[in-house]
């Protein structure tokens, strides 16, 4: 059971990071949660396993899904430019470093966990009362702090997401390099202006100048 | 019953697939899925350590991660259409100014 488990997480888990296109992704991801759960009642987690498919594959991954539907990027990723020289090789050269140096750790380790066992003694039957004990016993400060957390979560998102009367216009893809360049030399001239208040009122109009001809730019193209 | 060990690998190797997801793949939304690889690993871990140590607290660290990653989500999610919303067509490369 562990072994099916655990090849539905890792197949799912590079699914992800080998799809190309941002809803087979998702899809993927729902995969490996799913194992994650079926890994969660195997070790008797039940109540976490319920949460897990209930929060992870139902919100979360709906939420995505959202995402991806209202904005319209479910289009196939183009995983041949590689925008760092270097970046990828590198990156699994370090992924393998870190599983070589998180197995090498585990053999080398003598026992199999150490730590002091519970002096409750084994856990009982029931998950669920004795999460509900910790939670609302040991972690009640915590678990009001989370209550604060997704408080803050939910005006955050909408303060974020709220289109504003005063929202710029989009910028369309091709505009985009002119854009960065002229907030590059901008940032460059304010820098290279040496102090005063003169030096630095003059930095910001060449900022303005700079935005200025950014948007020229979309207006031709 | 297999070995506790094994639930480790299972959570180093998952973890690692997210850290190399989210450093290869360019499109946020996907890296955000693989910062949730991450947060799944150490899922499994806790619960791993919890039920070997005859702990409830691995459980207990879980249901606070889940909730951590839930509220993660949402405001990562909105920025990401906050941002989307003023550059359509954007990457996370496209964004590495911190200026609209």
């Amino acid at each position: 059971m562990f072994i099916a488990a655990a090849l539905i997480i890792l197949s799912g888990a590079m699914g992800v990071i080998v799809a190309r296109n941002p809803v087979h992704s998702a899809l993927f991801l729902v995969q490996t949660l799913f194992g994650v759960a079926a890994l969660f009642v195997l070790q008797e987690a039940h109540f976490l396993a319920a949460v897990q498919v209930i929060v992870y594959a139902g919100a979360i991954v709906i939420l995505f899904l959202f995402v991806i539907m209202l904005l319209g990027v479910d289009k196939v990723e183009d995983l041949n430019v590689e925008p760092i020289a270097g970046q990828r090789p590198l990156a699994v050269v370090i992924g393998a470093a870190g599983i070589g140096l998180m197995l090498t750790v585990l053999v080398i380790a003598t026992d199999v966990i150490s730590g002091a066992h519970s002096s409750t003694g084994p856990l009982g039957e029931s998950d669920i009362d004795e999460i509900a004990k910790s939670i609302f016993g040991d972690y009640v400060f915590a678990f009001q702090l989370t209550g604060v957390l997704l408080t803050i979560a939910v005006v955050g998102a909408v303060v974020l997401a709220r289109r504003a009367a005063t929202d710029p216009e989009p910028i369309p893809e091709s505009a985009y390099d002119e854009l960065v360049a002229a907030q590059i030399a901008a940032r460059e001239s304010t820098l290279t202006a040496e102090g005063g208040d003169g030096t630095a009122q003059d930095g910001e109009e060449t900022t303005d100048d700079g935005e200025d001809s950014a948007d020229d730019g979309e207006a031709e193209t | 019953m297999i070995s506790q060990n094994w639930h480790l690998v299972l959570g180093a190797l998952l973890f690692m697939i997210g850290v190399v997801g989210l450093m290869v793949r360019r499109n946020p939304l996907v890296m955000f899925m693989c910062v949730e690889l991450m947060l799944n690993a150490v899922n499994v871990t806790l619960v791993a350590f919890g039920n070997e140590l005859d702990d409830i607290g691995g459980q207990t660290a879980v249901f606070f991660v889940l909730v951590v990653a839930a509220a993660e989500v949402v405001v990562g999610l909105a920025i990401v259409v906050a941002v989307k919303r003023r550059l359509p067509d954007a990457t996370a490369d496209d964004v590495s100014v911190l200026r609209g």
